[in-house]
């Protein structure tokens, strides 16, 4: 039974924080995908832009949670979501637009968003430096060690504070954004925009209004993500290289297109990624006596050593590409 | 005072002219058809009432106001609807929330418009959750109208909506869009089933290369010999 405790915290919860964190940058880089119809390479760093807003902050009020009793950079975040989305909207009207308004082909954008992604990197750099650091500064991580009600069990559950925060605020930012495409005018607009961009401005749909809360939905999300990452492990500058190639895996996963195709992409990649890497070997040690002699149990027995996890989403993506490139649920293929 | 009046319209895509001086007035309760050969230019001429392309020479008045070259949803809100021939409803959206996004820019007229819509369309009504995308052309049809009536429009510009449809449901688009007409909305229709559709219209124009060949009522041009040779095939 330990060695099931074992599977839960490095598969079950592992899995469940890397897809909560991919599924929220997938959810980022779909929207901006059935609006704007171009493949955001900056989204991963506008995700560390979240992480870093909040390390700014934190490190100027770094008592702010501790009067209301939550962690201050928690705390700081929806401040910080502000920031990211209004840098969002930022970088679309300085950058993006003017390339729209000309009509350019979508492999413009993305080599626009590449030139991004440098730009927002060497801006974090040049302020939060090139090592990690860490988004605690006035306070400390909480960890829970959950005792299972089991006689022979002895290894605990293991949780952190920030983990039960990233699983609750992905829960709500499911909910909000299902009632906000399927409820208000705005989302079922944006909706409408992704169908049928033509029909919609001949609907009297503002274009630029939907364009404007794409973006800021988009980064809020990324803000949430990034932050609650680097939370679960440490912020770095270059946060970005390990979340790109997982969040377009999900978005490609989920069908280009479907908000919440690429939540479940976001799931599929991450506890594919935690599967991968997880050491078979401690699930079989209790079957040691029953298995023929011949086959001796190696130390570690896992698909891929986790320093090479980043191959899973690779072919992961490969794989959905040569085998169903609308994804599990029918989406645009990119192009 | 006509509803609509377009004189002497110059326009086309980039700089090419594709409409060389096009005139077309219709009156608030009339039903306008406009027929003529493939590439005449029809379809360019709606686009250039709705604002969807340049007009370079020429003026359009709504109701007796210049309207040339203002954006789509400005002319949403002066009373003019569009119904596109093709990629006219959203796809995945239901057919409730295709009909909603008709009333983006009037969103008081929602609960009344769909009653008056389901009334008109009553396939609709039934199909009210199912996503547009999934229904028959004939119905797809519907919503495109339903759609662009929901903003209770003065004038409604109407692109080929039979095209592709069976005989059948091309005889129950016709009853509807007189019915419409009969409303009180003015119709201004594209038509490739010439006779049928000039049978219930008040005006006809006859295009060809970009420019009015007749202009008179559905009746006198489905009567004259000359119209009926060229362009209603014998
Ligand atoms: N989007 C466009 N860009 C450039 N030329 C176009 C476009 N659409 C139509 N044309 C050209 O304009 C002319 C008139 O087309 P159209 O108005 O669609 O004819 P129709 O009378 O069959 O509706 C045709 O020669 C066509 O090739
Ligand atoms: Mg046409």
């Amino acid at each position: 039974m330990n060695e099931l405790v074992f599977f839960i915290n490095n598969v079950v919860i592992a899995g469940s924080v890397s897809g909560s964190i991919y599924a929220m940058g997938a959810v980022g880089v779909t929207l901006i995908f059935s609006i704007m119809r171009f493949a955001h390479f900056a989204h991963g760093d506008m995700m560390t832009f979240g992480a870093f807003m909040v390390l700014l902050l934190t490190t100027l009020f770094p008592q702010a949670g501790a009067a209301i009793g939550i962690p201050t950079p928690i705390l700081l975040m929806p401040l910080a979501m502000a920031l990211t989305a209004a840098l969002a909207v930022g970088i679309d009207r300085t950058f993006y637009k003017p390339l729209r308004a000309h009509g350019v082909k979508p492999i413009v954008m993305v080599i626009a968003s590449l030139g991004v992604t440098l730009m927002l990197q060497g801006l974090i750099r040049l302020f939060a430096g090139t090592g990690g650091s860490s988004l605690y500064v006035d306070d400390r991580k909480e960890i829970f060690r959950l005792p299972v009600p089991i006689e022979s069990v002895r290894v605990p559950v293991v949780i952190t504070e920030p983990q039960l925060y990233l699983f609750g605020l992905t829960i709500l930012s499911v909910i909000g954004l299902h009632l906000f495409l399927s409820r208000s005018r705005l989302g079922k607009a944006m909706r409408a925009m992704s169908d049928n961009p033509d029909l919609a401005q001949a609907s009297g749909i503002n274009t630029n209004t939907i364009v404007a809360v794409t973006w800021m939905l988009a980064g809020g999300l990324a803000a949430i993500a990034g932050t609650l990452l680097s939370l679960d492990v440490t912020f770095k500058p270059d946060l970005s290289f390990f979340l790109l190639l997982p969040i377009f895996a999900a978005a490609i996963v989920g069908g280009v297109g479907h908000p919440f195709g690429a939540i479940a992409g976001g799931f599929v990649v991450g506890f594919a990624e935690s599967l991968a890497v997880f050491n078979w070997s401690v699930l079989l040690r209790p079957f040691r006596d029953s298995l023929p002699e011949w086959l001796e149990l190696p130390a570690n027995l896992a698909f891929v050593g986790t320093e090479y996890k980043i191959v899973v989403p690779f072919f992961i993506l490969v794989a959905i590409l040569v085998w169903r490139p609308t994804g599990i649920f029918k989406g645009k293929v990119i192009t | 005072m006509p509803l609509l009046d377009a004189r002497d319209v110059y326009g086309g895509y980039g700089g090419m002219n594709i409409l060389n001086g096009v005139d077309m007035a219709i009156e608030a309760t009339e039903v306008g058809v406009i027929v003529g050969p493939n590439g005449a230019g029809k379809s360019t001429m709606l686009k250039a009432i709705f604002g969807l392309l340049s007009v370079n020479q020429g003026e359009i008045l709504l109701n007796g106001e210049t309207i040339h070259n203002l954006p789509p949803n400005k002319l949403v809100q002066r009373g003019m609807g569009f119904v596109p021939q093709e990629h006219n409803v959203f796809p995945s959206m239901t057919v409730q929330e295709n009909l909603e996004m008709g009333a983006y820019l009037k969103p008081d007229n929602i609960k009344r418009m769909l009653e008056r819509v389901y009334e008109f369309f009553p396939p609709l009504k039934e199909k009210r959750h199912q996503p547009a995308g999934e229904l028959s052309g004939g119905q797809r049809q519907m919503v495109a109208m339903g759609r662009a009536l929901m903003p209770e429009p003065d004038l409604l510009l109407l692109d080929e909506p039979t095209a592709g449809l069976s005989p059948l449901y091309m005889n129950e688009i016709f009853e509807r869009v007189k019915e419409v007409n009969a409303a009180g909305v003015g119709i201004l229709m594209v038509e490739q089933n010439a006779k049928q559709a000039l049978a219930i219209a008040d005006k006809g124009f006859v295009l060809a290369a970009g420019q009015n060949r007749f202009t008179d009522t559905g009746a006198a041009l489905l009567a004259d010999p000359d119209v009926a040779k060229s362009f209603l095939g014998g």
